[in-house]
């Protein structure tokens, strides 16, 4: 029973089909560790683009390049988490293709680098 | 009862139609305990709490209908009876 | 009431319950052009078992004739006070110019879900087949009713001297954080009658609305603010007979039917979890906005809900109930839940209804003295960064959109129960799609009902789809701003949002309490 209703068999309009997104799929990006970034940021971004655009030209663009530690991030050593999996994209190959689909969850971890005062945020 | 009872408690505003009762919650309730925060009492008690009409009307000299409380009641907890004499809190474990 | 019939010849009064039994006689008829289910469809989707509805107790046997002589009483009260409050200037009178976001709070988070309850107990009276709770759910009505009117007429004086105000009604469908409120409310309001019941009477007004009243009408009575106490107490003196029928109701429920113990359980485990994240926005008012303060949100909630809630719960067990899942989690974030929401607003100052502020050196002090494990560990090199900043002048702004939790509707910024350094997430896959929450209490109500909240509206995904522009405006343009326009589709005008410091709020504090402007550097110091 996916829900308690009067109406039996009914079923909820989805909100957040990906075909409301204007071509986009949305994508959700947190960075561990560093807590003054209140939340995980939501980005609408095209399938298409390849993950090191996402490095390189969506990231420096949010609340991400505003953390001191933001300079300081040697990209070469960042460790991604895909649905709190860990897993090694493929910078020329598309979001898409890095099975990054319709509001998946990315999360990027720093070793080395632990916030203000080392204290995670 | 055992010795780690819980509290019930009343949250009564503080003003002159609540002084009354608060003295006659604290003479009929000698284990009871009064809190005063601003512009709010609150009295904690282990186990059961009563507040009496008759006692208030001793204090007032005056009739008091008991339901008439309500205008000044904030708060409560625990099992509630109420009847035109008596206004009980209680747990039962 | 000088009334000839109190004299010794009048006929022997009635006791209450004899007077009680004398209002419901007979309501509670037999229907016959109609079977009962059909009379009251709502009452058996929801699995619950009512054997006899006469059993259900009133405690207070409030009948018409006295509730209406003492609500009537309350009213005259209250609005003799407002008279003189208004009379008299009384917003001059609160402790500092940055309490009254408080009450912006207050009014926008707080009074429509006054309204909303309104609507959802006049819908309890009629879908309930008994006449105990048909008359209690109706009364519970009216009151909310007031409670909203009179909220708003009380806040209606501040509204004419600061903003953020204007037009609550309006950003209460809109802005991103008051979706938390409202579909807290839409949530339990949609559910069935019973549910409804253990959401808003027992897991809410019994379990935790001391946790919203009692430490908002002492903190308003401590700064000044004769008004916000005056609704207040006057709408809390309805709130424990609220109360009431919480905890009969629940008793009730779980006395007609065994099988009706673990359908409770999960409501309470649903509806306390919800409740607990709606009382984030209680946390940070109590530690964060609150010039003068009262008592710590970690305090406030080992009074509430750790003690009284555990005493209730012990009282429960003889049926079976135990404390609401998860509950032990939010002994542990007591620690951390006002410093997580109130950097969120940090964070997002742009985009709320009220002016935050980076906290002073004192109140920074009372905080490291009332958490002394984790402020000074986790929080005050990050809000002394902040100070930093704005003494540079570069003042740390958020401009993402945040990732939402599906249930609460929060942005992720809860951190994980044994990890105050990380952001906790939990995901669940449905019909091909994947859904995120901020918690493990937000993930478990999803997955129980996942056909109900799909169907969320969750603020950030609808400002990506284009749906929070007003009409008219163009997204293609080429100086298209997304963040002016959903501002502008909240309807908020200059000095709504951004920062204390610098506000026409603080302004006009100044100039109306003759005192000399600080600035941004010294209200950060």
């Amino acid at each position: 029973m996916a829900v308690n209703a009067l109406q039996p068999g009914y079923t909820g309009e989805v909100k957040d089909r990906v075909e409301l997104f204007h071509g986009n799929h949305l994508i959700y990006i947190g960075w561990d560790q560093h807590m003054m970034i209140c939340a995980p940021v939501a980005l609408p971004l095209p399938p298409t683009m390849p993950f090191g655009a996402l490095i390189s030209d969506v990231l420096p663009t949010t609340a991400f390049a505003a953390h001191p530690d933001w300079p300081r991030i040697d990209w070469s050593q960042v460790e991604w988490l895909r649905s709190g999996k860990p897993f090694k994209p493929d910078p020329g190959k598309s979001l898409a293709d890095n099975g990054l689909g319709h509001k998946s969850a990315l999360r990027l971890r720093t070793p080395g680098l632990d916030g203000i005062g080392a204290t995670g945020s | 009862m055992t010795a780690t009872q819980s509290n019930v408690f009343l949250a009564l505003q503080t003003n002159d139609e609540t002084r009354p009762i608060i003295e006659a919650i604290e003479a009929d309730n000698p284990h009871a305990v009064v809190h005063r925060y601003p512009a709010m009492v609150k009295i904690d008690a282990p186990g059961r709490l009563v507040l009496k009409r008759q006692t208030v009307e001793e204090i007032t000299g005056v009739e008091w209908e008991l339901q008439s409380f309500h205008v000044n009641l904030i708060s409560l907890s625990g099992n509630i009876d109420e009847t035109e004499d008596e206004l009980v809190l209680a747990w039962r474990q | 009431m000088t009334d000839k019939t109190t004299a010794a010849a009048a006929p022997k009064k009635l006791s209450l319950k004899a007077k009680y039994a004398q209002l419901t006689r007979g309501l509670g008829w037999e229907t016959t052009y109609q079977p009962p289910d059909k009379v009251f469809p709502q009452t058996h989707f929801e699995g619950i078992k009512i054997h006899d509805w006469e059993k259900w107790e009133d405690p207070f046997r409030l009948t018409m004739d006295a509730y209406w002589k003492y609500q009537a009483e309350k009213e005259k009260k209250l609005y003799a006070i407002i008279d003189a409050f208004q009379q008299n200037n009384g917003h001059l009178n609160v402790s500092d110019g940055r309490y009254v976001n408080t009450v912006k709070l207050f009014l926008t988070g707080i009074s429509p879900e006054e309204y909303s309850a309104h609507r959802m107990f006049a819908m309890l009276g009629r879908n309930f087949a008994g006449v105990g709770p048909q008359i209690a759910a109706q009364m519970q009505s009216i009151d909310e009713l007031r409670h909203a009117q009179t909220q708003i007429h009380t806040i209606s004086q501040y509204n004419k001297y600061f903003n953020g105000m204007h037009d609550f009604r309006h950003m209460h469908d809109r802005v991103w954080y008051l979706s938390v409120p409202k579909s807290y409310f839409e949530d339990a309001m949609t559910a069935g009658p019973f549910e409804g019941i253990v959401a808003i009477s027992f897991s809410f007004e019994y379990v935790l609305t001391n946790l919203i009243f009692m430490p908002f009408m002492s903190a308003a009575a401590y700064n000044g603010d004769m008004a916000t106490v005056t609704f207040g107490f006057s709408a809390q003196s309805d709130e424990s007979r609220h109360m009431t029928l919480g905890i009969e109701c629940i008793k009730f429920l779980l006395e007609q039917d065994p099988g009706n113990v673990p359908i409770i359980q999960r409501w309470i485990d649903k509806w306390f979890w919800r409740g607990y994240r709606l009382l984030t926005l209680v946390s940070m008012m109590m530690d964060f906005m609150v010039p003068k303060k009262v008592m710590s949100w970690k305090e406030a909630w080992d009074m509430y809900f750790v003690q009284n809630g555990g005493a209730l719960f012990r009282d429960l067990e003889r049926y079976g109930l135990r404390m609401p899942k998860y509950w032990e989690q939010t002994v542990v974030a007591a620690d951390r839940l006002s410093c997580e929401a109130w950097n969120t607003f940090y964070n997002y100052a742009a985009a709320a209804n009220f002016n935050p502020w980076c906290p002073t050196a004192e109140d920074m002090d009372w905080m490291s003295q009332k958490y002394p494990g984790t402020f000074d560990k986790y929080y005050r090199p990050r809000f002394e960064h902040y100070r930093e900043l704005e003494k540079q002048g570069k003042r740390f702004y958020n401009t993402t959109l945040p990732m939402l939790c599906q249930t609460c509707q929060i942005p992720l910024v809860f951190s994980e129960p044994d990890d105050p350094t990380q952001t906790c997430y939990r995901e669940s896959d449905y019909n091909g799609m994947k859904y995120h929450f901020c918690s493990d209490g937000c993930k478990d109500i999803f997955d129980h009902e996942p056909e109900k909240y799909v169907q969320a509206w969750l603020p950030v995904h609808q400002i990506y789809q284009g749906n929070c522009f007003k009409p008219g405006t163009d997204p293609t343009a080429k100086d298209f701003n997304p963040l002016a326009a959903v501002l502008e589709y909240y309807n908020f005008g200059p000095g709504d949002n951004m920062d204390y410091a610098g506000s026409p709020d603080e302004t006009n504090w100044l100039k109306w309490k003759g005192l000399a402007k600080s600035g941004p550097l010294k209200m950060a110091s």
